[in-house]
């Protein structure tokens, strides 16, 4: 019985991770096309371009593997799978609702942290054991930014869980049902830039733009797969994809209320449904269900949200030199994670009994207005660029296009 | 044969298995590789038995710390594309005897601890040794074993919730230690700063006598 249930579980998250990667492939196409203007994802693949998925996907399936001459063939083969085996055993201890979780761990985040870091290991191999300098050049970078990576990575991970007072996923973010102020990103101020130091840190983690030097294609033709093909080279990126969301899991799941709707006065949806349809000393089993269905779309929805933030980064800044980013790392998010550790330690015991039920009301408060103003001025600006033959630029304006402004072409 | 038996016996043959190609195999990173899945199985024996938190850190101190500075290591210091190692017969007899005594010294020591080969059950210690339980031990909340000596905490004080067994203590002091190695390894390996001309090639005006770097890094003040 364990064993069916374990394969049932398993077979659940391979689904999840690798229809989610094909999603993010096609979200990945349509970002990029809209935000640089590029002319074939906005055109091309049918309707909304569902179909050019479907033939890369046809591709990678059919394409010739092959292994080259100077390849350390055991090695090689191995790279794609630890790789892929790292991004998706940290699924396990992710929750996706209120006790819907593959393993129950008291240590969630600590142990998806560890699973996480294993991955870089594949992606060593791959570029060591391909046999060419641009792949070993590409897996040495990595190395090096994962490795440092990390520990920010972990520092920033730290801080709300300082605040919580536990390690377990599925707790935390059940102390943070309720109104949207409720969650932790709004606690603080070190928890709120926690937030953004940690999504600083996951997206170099993820090795995405601009952090992507492991695969810098100006420079080193593909990084560490550049000797790969068909389907061990899209392995690695459905551990990229996999990674990308699961990073994007933890920060809802630690600073954005998991699947905490944000609505005031909504408390945590599975238990208020079980003793709606049921009673308080008899909860009905159907009314769980139903609430936690409700808890996995808003959970999910909040982790696509943040991955499509990392897409929208990664087609709008430019690559930085390697030794940006290891300066990144070390020279800054390093000491600004340690000072947020320190800080939210000294507001837990000293200044949090004074100031906690108002704070988090007034920096929610500001960060709605200030979303509010952003969403105002973007909606109502209209684009000074010329409109470009694609018409992409177009797309938050209202009205007929101003003829001095039609590009003659 | 319940599950969780024939997963120990996977996982140890695995481990097993794996820590015997290290040994065999004479190419560093393949070596390196099979000690990922030595260390992973051993991990995966701690998930086994329940410490989830020794479990998860085996596997982000060893496989995603140390194992990546092995392979690193070789990658920056390797002079061809693929290290192998040559071992004489003499090296491995001498790693034969080292080994073998220490798994004498380790089979002597749980015969001699626990001669009739009894199980926690039948010992009386029921729960297990999970990571709540640990962290409480490490605090000195929770009486642990093995029984532990050393104190973060003065003999004599009595606290309602804490023993007289505290790891923190030394969990710091070790702490320490390690960040006092990587330090010296910081300092001994850093770049020697190669010392500017002497006074006597310095010119008048002060300006900068670095020598010029085909064209990219030349000072401000040369070209003026």
């Amino acid at each position: 019985m364990d064993l069916v249930l374990a394969i049932v579980e398993a077979l659940l998250l391979v689904t999840f991770v690798a229809g989610s990667a094909v999603f993010f492939i096609w979200l990945e196409r349509k970002v990029a096309g809209r935000i640089q203007d590029r002319l074939g994802p906005t055109r091309v693949g049918g309707r909304f371009g569902w179909l050019q998925t479907i033939a890369d996907g046809i591709k990678l399936l059919v394409k010739e593997d092959l292994i080259p001459a100077d390849a350390d063939p055991m090695l090689f083969r191995l790279g794609p799978y630890i790789a892929f085996c790292g991004a998706f055993t940290a699924y396990l201890a992710l929750p996706f609702a209120n006790g819907w979780v593959a393993k129950p761990l008291s240590i969630a985040i600590f142990f998806m942290l560890a699973v996480m870091s294993t991955e870089v290991f594949g992606i060593i191999l791959a570029g060591y054991g391909s046999g060419s300098k641009w792949a070993l050049f590409g897996g040495m970078r990595e190395a090096a930014q994962m490795v440092s990576y990390e520990v920010p990575m972990a520092l920033c991970v730290l801080v709300p869980v300082i605040v919580a007072g536990s390690m377990d996923l599925n707790y935390i973010s059940n102390l943070q049902a309720g109104g949207i102020w409720n969650w932790y990103v709004f606690h603080d101020p070190f928890t709120f830039l926690a937030f953004w130091t940690y999504f600083t840190c996951a997206t170099a983690q993820c090795k995405r733009a601009p952090f992507d030097l492991a695969e810098a294609e100006s420079e080193l033709v593909a990084g560490f797969h550049t000797e790969y093909s068909g389907l061990r080279w899209s392995f690695f990126f459905m551990a990229e994809y996999g990674a990308m969301f699961a990073v994007s899991g933890i920060a809802v799941l630690l600073f954005l209320g998991g699947w905490s709707t944000g609505l005031p006065f909504v408390p945590e949806l599975s238990s208020t449904f079980a003793t709606w349809l049921g009673s308080a000393e008899e909860p009905s089993w159907l009314g769980w269900v139903i609430g936690n269905v409700i808890n996995v779309v808003v959970f999910i929805v909040k982790g696509w949200l943040l991955v499509f933030v990392q897409m929208w980064v990664r087609w709008t800044l430019p690559r930085l030199r390697i030794d940006q980013v290891m300066m990144t790392c070390l020279k800054y998010l390093l000491p600004i994670s340690c000072v947020l550790l320190l800080g939210v330690s000294v507001w837990q015991l000293a200044v949090s009994p004074w100031v906690e039920p108002y704070f988090r009301y007034a920096l929610c408060g500001v960060c709605l207005a200030l979303f509010a103003w952003m969403a105002w001025k973007v909606w109502t600006t209209r684009s000074r660029l010329p409109v470009t033959v694609t018409g992409a630029t177009n797309l938050w304006n209202r009205g007929p296009i101003p003829p001095e402004l039609v590009q003659k072409s | 044969m319940a599950l969780t038996d024939v997963l120990f016996y996977l996982l140890a043959a695995m481990t097993g298995i794996c820590a015997l190609a290290v040994v065999v195999t004479q190419n560093i990173v393949r070596a390196a590789a099979w000690l990922l899945f030595t260390l992973a199985g051993v991990s995966g024996l701690f998930f086994l038995l329940g410490a989830d938190f020794v479990g998860a850190t085996q596997l982000l101190v060893y496989v995603g710390g140390t194992l990546v500075l092995v392979v690193f290591g070789v990658m920056l210091t390797a002079q061809s594309p693929f290290v192998n190692m040559r071992i004489s017969a003499a090296e491995w007899g001498i790693a034969l005897a080292v080994g073998l005594v220490l798994y004498g010294v380790l089979a002597a020591s749980f015969l001699i601890s626990n001669p009739k080969g009894v199980g926690d059950a039948q010992l009386g210690r029921e729960e297990m040794a999970d990571s709540i339980l640990l962290g409480q031990a490490l605090l000195g909340q929770w009486q642990a074993s093995p029984q532990g000596t050393m104190s973060g905490l003065p003999a004599d004080i009595h606290l309602r919730n804490r023993l007289a067994v505290s790891y923190l203590l030394p969990f710091e002091i070790v702490s320490v230690h390690l960040l006092v190695v990587l330090i010296g390894a910081a300092y001994l390996a850093r770049a020697k700063r190669r010392r500017l001309a002497g006074p006597a090639s310095l010119p008048v005006d002060g300006t900068d006598v670095s020598p010029p770097v085909d064209g990219q890094e030349q000072p401000l003040g040369a070209q003026t």
